[in-house]
């Protein structure tokens, strides 16, 4: 079985995200960029279902500018056994990115695919369900548990009311929560390794696929910021303050 | 004019609160009508609360025993049917709702609007990106069934009280697909109040070191009526189970009071809170970040702390 993967690069999680004072976006220049941590964990479950000899190929896809070559080298140095490179200047929208997905699902003819259940930039969480729904097969999102046999994955989630566990049939699309696993450090003589290994490049104006980013977005704004508020000297001076307040 | 079609979300026969919330945003787009779809196994009980909901127009009820459980292959083509003739299809930004709208809105071939904090027009929304870190306005395209789900915590649930609405069955002529099926659902009992809607919560975390040291939390919660929540941290210590987690992989609260309680303030974190009312802080160091943002702060050992607290409360 091939599994493919998403491999997002986004701004670090640890950085302070600032907006533009003319509210035209955020200042991506200069900040550090990495992995989406989703996608991490995504990998990481790829390279353990391969390690079990449930997988053969572990297959990273990345869609985004010509400088993406060197955070897919950290996916390959992560143990990826090739790395796809959709490129294109502008940044894709989740419709656009699942039909570029089902293209190189078309291609790949994976048996799963695993992508973050968000990717901590925008925000959307919606690739891999939008994917599923393309590509007429089953979704597991928000997954803390993956099990593989039978042609099946039973898959643990996390939703509000708790732990939800759903069969799918393979092929099949899981998107990974936090718990699912810790991804491993990448060792430098990896690094190396990983320099030989391949990064197919493909346009993504030559796939065909429908643009589907219907979205404009007009204005950034930063958050209304909650002020510093008071300290208060002990207990008792707390619950007589919320008491005030009539919270209490 | 736009007309509205609200998913409602529901469990064990009862209507989630988030459906009210998800009716308080189309409201806000001021359409022509707003009508609550039921896709449930046996929709009667969960119709007759949706069509209490102020604002509503119809009640819509789909009843196949394939909606069992909440499935969103299952749900979305249903869902993509049912839209026809509708401008707009909400639904609640929990993880039902984000389950299921992406799968509908490429069913249809249209973008998603996720997380809508603020509607500014029929077609313009506001939303949070960066773990809320900025606020974006976006455009959906006029020509195109809008699809979103509502961020719960911004809007307030619709009242309560309607008589008389409409109750419809439809009768949707669509093959489901069986390939994704439904085994078991754990849920943690509680009688405490539920973290999403809860008025007052009292948050543990690393701070707190165990499991068994998480009583403290539960009693002084208790004490006041407070739901519980934790951070990603003592979660994933093991502390309590991962429903509980609040922050922006977790549950985002709107509640009048929130206690944090051993938790450093990561932005993660923050961003499940920002929306509170008042953010109290408890933690033994002066430096923590969640003191840049809490109204009231108190350092010092919780341990120390949380008994005193409830001494206070007694007397
Ligand atoms: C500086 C900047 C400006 C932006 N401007 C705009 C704008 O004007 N309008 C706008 O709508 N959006 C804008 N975006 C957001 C960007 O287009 C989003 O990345 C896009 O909408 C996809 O959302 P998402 O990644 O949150 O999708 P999600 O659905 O959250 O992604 C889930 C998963 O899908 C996979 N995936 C998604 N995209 C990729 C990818 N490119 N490569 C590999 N795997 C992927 C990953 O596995 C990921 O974990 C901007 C982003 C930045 C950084
Ligand atoms: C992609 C991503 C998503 C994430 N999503 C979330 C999320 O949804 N929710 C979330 O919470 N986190 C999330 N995190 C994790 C987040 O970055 C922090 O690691 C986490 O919130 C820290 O939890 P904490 O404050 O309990 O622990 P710590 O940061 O370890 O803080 C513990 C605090 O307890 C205090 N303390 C210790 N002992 C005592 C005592 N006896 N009395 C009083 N105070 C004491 C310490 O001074 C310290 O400030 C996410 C991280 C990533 C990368």
């Amino acid at each position: 079985m091939k599994i493919l993967v998403g491999y997002k690069r986004v701004v670090d999680y640890n950085v302070r995200i600032q907006v533009k004072p003319d509210g035209t976006g955020v200042v991506t220049e200069g900040v550090k960029l990495s992995a989406n941590p989703f996608d991490d964990i995504a990998l990481e479950e790829a390279l353990r279902l391969r390690e079990k000899g449930v997988a053969e190929e572990v297959v990273i896809v990345g869609i985004g500018p010509a400088d993406l070559t060197a955070h897919l080298r950290n996916g390959l140095a992560m143990g990826a056994n090739r790395a796809i490179h959709v490129t294109t200047a502008e940044a894709v929208q989740p419709l656009t990115a699942a039909r570029v997905f089902l293209k190189l699902v078309e291609k790949e003819q994976p048996g799963l695919v695993i992508l973050g259940k968000q990717a901590i930039d925008d925000d959307a969480n919606q690739t891999g369900q939008m994917l599923a729904a393309l590509w007429d097969r089953p979704q597991a999102t928000f997954a803390s548990k993956v099990e593989i046999a039978d042609g099946k994955a039973t898959v643990t989630r996390e939703v509000d009311a708790g732990l939800e566990t759903i069969e799918a049939d393979l092929p099949a699309v899981i998107t990974t929560d936090l718990r699912l696993n810790e991804p491993r450090f990448i060792k430098l003589p990896d690094i190396m390794k990983a320099k030989s290994k391949p990064i197919d490049v493909i346009e993504l104006g030559s796939l065909g696929v429908e643009g589907g980013d219907h979205l404009k977005t007009t204005h950034y704004a930063a958050p209304p910021k909650r002020s510093k508020g008071v300290m208060v000297k002990d207990a008792a001076e707390l619950v007589a303050t919320l008491k005030q307040k009539g919270l209490l | 004019m736009s007309k509205i079609l609200v998913i409602a979300e529901h469990l064990g026969g009862k209507l989630n609160p988030s459906t009210a919330r998800a009716v308080s945003a189309a409201a806000a787009a001021k359409p022509e009508a707003i009508d609550v779809l039921v896709l449930a196994d046996n929709a009667d009980a969960i119709a007759a609360e949706a069509a209490k909901i102020e604002g509503v127009s119809r009640v819509l009820t789909v009843t196949r025993a394939e909606n069992a459980h909440a499935l969103a292959a299952v749900l979305a083509p249903q869902v993509a049917k049912a839209a026809a003739g509708y401008s707009h299809v909400f639904a609640p930004s929990t993880t039902f709702g984000k389950d299921l709208a992406p799968r509908v809105a490429a069913l249809l071939g249209v973008a998603q609007v996720s997380d809508v904090m603020a509607v500014e027009g029929s077609h313009t929304f506001k939303r949070p990106i960066y773990a809320g870190n900025a606020i974006v306005t976006v455009e959906a395209d006029p020509a195109q069934t809008v699809v979103a789900t509502i961020r719960t915590a911004s809007w307030p649930a619709a009242a309560i009280g309607a008589n008389g609405t409409p109750v419809e069955a439809l009768n949707l002529d669509v093959a489901l697909p069986s390939y994704t099926r439904f085994v078991e659902l754990k849920q943690g009992k509680s009688d405490r109040p539920d973290l999403q809607g809860a008025s007052k919560v009292v948050s543990g975390g690393r701070g707190v070191g165990s499991k068994e040291n998480f009583e403290i939390i539960y009693k002084f919660a208790d004490r006041i009526g407070a739901a519980v929540g934790a951070s990603r941290a003592a979660v994933d210590a093991g502390y309590v189970p991962n429903e509980m987690q609040v922050g922006q992989t977790g549950k985002i609260i709107a509640p009048e009071l929130y206690m944090a309680i051993g938790i450093s303030g990561a932005i993660q974190h923050l961003t499940g809170i920002k929306d509170a009312g008042t953010i109290v802080a408890i933690n033994k160091d002066a430096e923590a970040p969640i003191f840049e943002i809490a109204d009231l702060g108190l350092v010092g050992d919780l341990f120390k702390i949380v008994p005193e607290l409830e001494a206070a409360l007694a007397g």
